[in-house]
């Protein structure tokens, strides 16, 4: 009875995690954004990455792209407390896995090299549609678009080839086919 | 051109098509806009108290005590982190709040000007929801959403925040025309096969328990009596959560009295035994479930709430229904009474098992103490206590400790919104304020706050408010000179280790009482306890009554940390028969 010092009771047993995006539509106003990231801080969700933007002007809509892991239970408490934050109007929730999701996130790399270095650089991007934003003779600016983990290994791989800085988007999600979330 | 009011005139415009009647508050130079305006509304009341905590708690008391909003207005900075506590009190409890927070000028926001906090950012995650008013031609839509967000679903603390300059700035009222949804019916979202699901699971429970919350105190009296009848029907044992008593009569032979952590055995053995539990509006809060492994293991459970995040949160349940607890037990009954005309005779013969089971709990009778003739038990003094005021409509407040404990156990509520007291966050010094807004509520009512002697020093400067306005408010302290909880849990868990919950120096109750200007009695023995609680009673001032208790009497029963239901921790009683089990026993 080592541990029982407490008023309150022991966690429970440990459950598996899964990844999942959660795509929330809120009203364009001052504190939105606190107000759905200080849910999940002060709830102890995770957030591994954030994407938010304006995507209706006329009717003064933000989507904001979250990418989470949690319990089955978690997401669900998740899910169900952004929907009642008063300027949410709907939350979509999907599976990482999810085949008939896709999803992006956008990196630039800056590289300081000599052009033969710089055009393998570009070379070991091309599965990632690379576009050269800017370019010197010594250094350059690619960006590509591409999943996390290939944003993650490619940042460990280009190092070689002069990668001096990277900046990245969070995930961004949008379902295949005709369909639309309602 | 139509008339042009400023901010401060709209504030109140508001709150009058509101119907307003009393808002609790304490000026401040971002206010004064708003307070100099006060004159000209006669139909709203001011209520100055003496620190904003206490105009939140006395919100409270208010609300919970009618089923209204409390309001409060408060100035900026200090004025709003002091209303915080009672906010998230509110927050946590569902109570609903509207607060009314001065802001520093729209220009100086964000300097760090005099006065300033960020209170939009600091009570964000202890509201439904805030607004910061930057223009004036906002404020009456602001203000009315503020209402209707606060009373809606499942209740709760808003806050609306109002720069000086807006309520100096002028712009129309349009007058506001109350939306006609009822309250629970747009939150509704169930099926009437969610409910014959229901009947079907009532109809073949051979063990099954009502557990009832807060939720339907929130419903509105009508839910309580629409409970009552399905009770009645059904035929089942009933338990509540501390928010919820009042809701079923406890001197019923139906209710088992108040489950977890200080509830009954039989109530607690019955949730750990049942086969069927249907929860009703109440939350699965840890002080009830005990360890969450073991809770209730054999059970199909039923979960009817308004508020769908409630759901599968801290327990998965087998069916859930989402709606206002008054509309689902009404087309419960309805569906009932159609398909199951006599379900009580057929019931009673498969329930009579069961009923032998939970008599055989109570045979145990959990929540019976060592008597004294000497020093006067804490328990007697509530049973006195309700014994002399039971013929009277009591409304009684609490603060939060052992003396909350023992005032759920032993006070007996057969009504809603007579009871009460911060469970959620268990704030210590909530009472006293409390009673004030619940006696503002009800003139004529008898109120009376079931205090500790710690709580009650942190708002007993509020005693100033109910001499002001005649509150003939009754503060029934328990006087055992230890933060008595604290004190239990160092007893049982840290080697009696009385850390600082020994309260040196104490004042005198008699001497603060007269030095306030109200009423001090102090009993000291069982014997002169009824005489003087009469002298309580017969006194239309306030009181502050000053019971000096058994000093070491601890709150039984008991589920020690980290324990199911059915490893609970009797009283003395019994822990001298060692009738209790040796695992419990190991515990603690």
């Amino acid at each position: 009875m080592a541990n029982s010092k407490s008023a309150y009771s022991f966690a429970g047993k440990k459950q598996k995690l899964d990844t999942h995006i959660i795509v929330v539509w809120v009203d364009n106003e001052a504190g939105v954004l606190a107000r759905v990231v200080g849910l999940f801080s002060g709830r102890g969700y995770n957030i591994e990455s954030l994407a938010v933007a304006e995507v209706d002007q006329k009717q003064n809509i933000s989507r904001i792209t979250i990418v989470t892991t949690g319990t089955p239970q978690v997401v669900d408490q998740i899910k169900l407390q952004l929907k009642k934050l008063v300027p949410v109007h709907k939350v979509a929730d999907f599976k990482r896995e999810d085949k008939n999701v896709i999803f992006k996130e956008m990196a630039l790399f800056k590289f300081v090299a000599n052009n033969g270095k710089l055009n393998k650089a570009f070379e070991a991007c091309k599965n990632f549609n690379p576009v050269i934003l800017d370019k010197t003779n010594k250094s350059n600016v690619i960006q590509i678009t591409a999943l996390r983990r290939e944003i993650d290994t490619m940042s460990k791989n280009l190092k070689k080839f002069g990668l001096v800085s990277v900046s990245r988007t969070g995930a961004v999600a949008m379902t295949r086919g005709s369909e639309i979330f309602k | 051109m139509p008339k042009l009011y400023s901010g401060a005139e709209i504030v109140f415009k508001c709150l009058e098509d509101q119907n307003v009647s009393h808002i609790f508050g304490y000026p401040g130079g971002a206010v004064l806009p708003i307070y100099d305006e006060l004159k000209n509304f006669n139909s709203i009341k001011h209520i100055l108290v003496r620190h904003e905590q206490g105009a939140g708690h006395a919100a409270e008391g208010y609300a919970r005590s009618t089923g209204k909003p409390g309001v409060l207005l408060v100035t900026s900075g200090p004025g709003a982190t002091n209303a915080v506590t009672a906010l998230t009190d509110a927050y946590m409890d569902s109570v609903p709040l509207v607060c009314i927070t001065g802001q520093v000028p729209t220009h100086l926001i964000g300097t760090d000007a005099f006065q300033e906090c960020d209170t939009t950012g600091i009570t964000r995650p202890c509201t439904k929801h805030n607004w910061l008013v930057k223009d004036v031609n906002d404020l009456a839509e602001i203000m009315h959403k503020a209402f209707e967000v606060a009373t809606t679903g499942r209740p709760g603390p808003v806050l609306v925040d109002i720069p000086k300059d807006i309520q100096f700035q002028k712009s129309k009222y349009k007058n506001y025309k109350k939306n006609k949804k009822l309250n629970g019916q747009s939150h509704d979202n169930y099926s009437q096969k969610n409910i014959d699901e229901l009947i079907n699971l009532i109809s073949k429970a051979k063990k099954p328990i009502f557990y009832t919350g807060g939720g339907v105190i929130n419903s509105g009296s009508k839910a309580s009596e629409l409970l009552r009848e399905l009770v009645y029907t059904t035929g089942f044992p009933i338990t509540s959560t501390l928010q919820g008593l009042g809701c079923f009569p406890a001197d019923d032979n139906q209710f088992l009295g108040m489950l977890g952590m200080h509830g009954t055995y039989e109530a607690n053995n019955a949730m750990y035994s049942c086969d069927l539990m249907i929860n009703v509006g109440a939350r699965f809060d840890d002080r009830i479930t005990g360890k969450i492994d073991e809770f209730s293991p054999k059970s199909k459970k039923v979960h009817i709430d308004i508020d769908p995040s409630s759901i599968n949160k801290n327990v998965k349940v087998d069916l859930a229904i989402v709606g206002d607890i008054k509309s689902v037990l009404t087309s419960t009954l309805k569906t009932f009474k159609k398909s199951k005309k006599n379900f009580s005779k057929s019931n009673k013969h498969q329930t009579s098992n069961w009923w032998e089971q939970i008599q055989k709990w109570r045979s145990k009778r959990s929540l019976d103490y060592i008597g004294s003739e000497e020093t006067i038990k804490p328990q007697y003094a509530i049973e006195r206590l309700y014994e002399l005021t039971k013929d009277k409509d009591t409304y009684i407040t609490t603060e939060v400790g052992q003396h909350q404990m023992w005032a759920a156990q032993h006070y007996k509520f057969n009504k809603p919104n007579r009871w009460m007291t911060s469970g959620g966050l268990g704030t210590m010094g909530y009472g006293l304020p409390a009673a004030v807004g619940v006696q503002i509520a009800h003139p004529k009512k008898l109120v009376i706050d079931i205090a500790g002697e710690a709580s009650v020093l942190m708002t007993m400067q509020e005693m100033s408010t109910a001499v002001q306005y005649n509150l003939p408010i009754k503060i029934f302290i328990l006087n055992n000179e230890y933060m008595g909880m604290v004190r239990q849990w160092q007893e049982l868990l840290h080697d009696k280790n009385y850390s600082e919950s020994y309260t040196a120096a104490l004042p005198d109750f008699v001497k603060m009482a007269e030095a306030y200007g109200c009423v001090g009695i102090r009993a000291k023995t069982p014997e002169e306890l009824d005489d003087k609680i009469i002298e309580m009673l017969n006194t239309d001032r306030p009181v502050i009554f000053d019971c000096l208790v058994d000093k070491q009497e601890n709150c039984f029963p008991m589920i020690p940390s980290g324990k199911p239901h059915n490893q609970m921790l009797l009283g003395p009683k019994d822990q001298k028969d060692k009738k209790i089990t040796g695992k419990g026993r190991t515990l603690v």
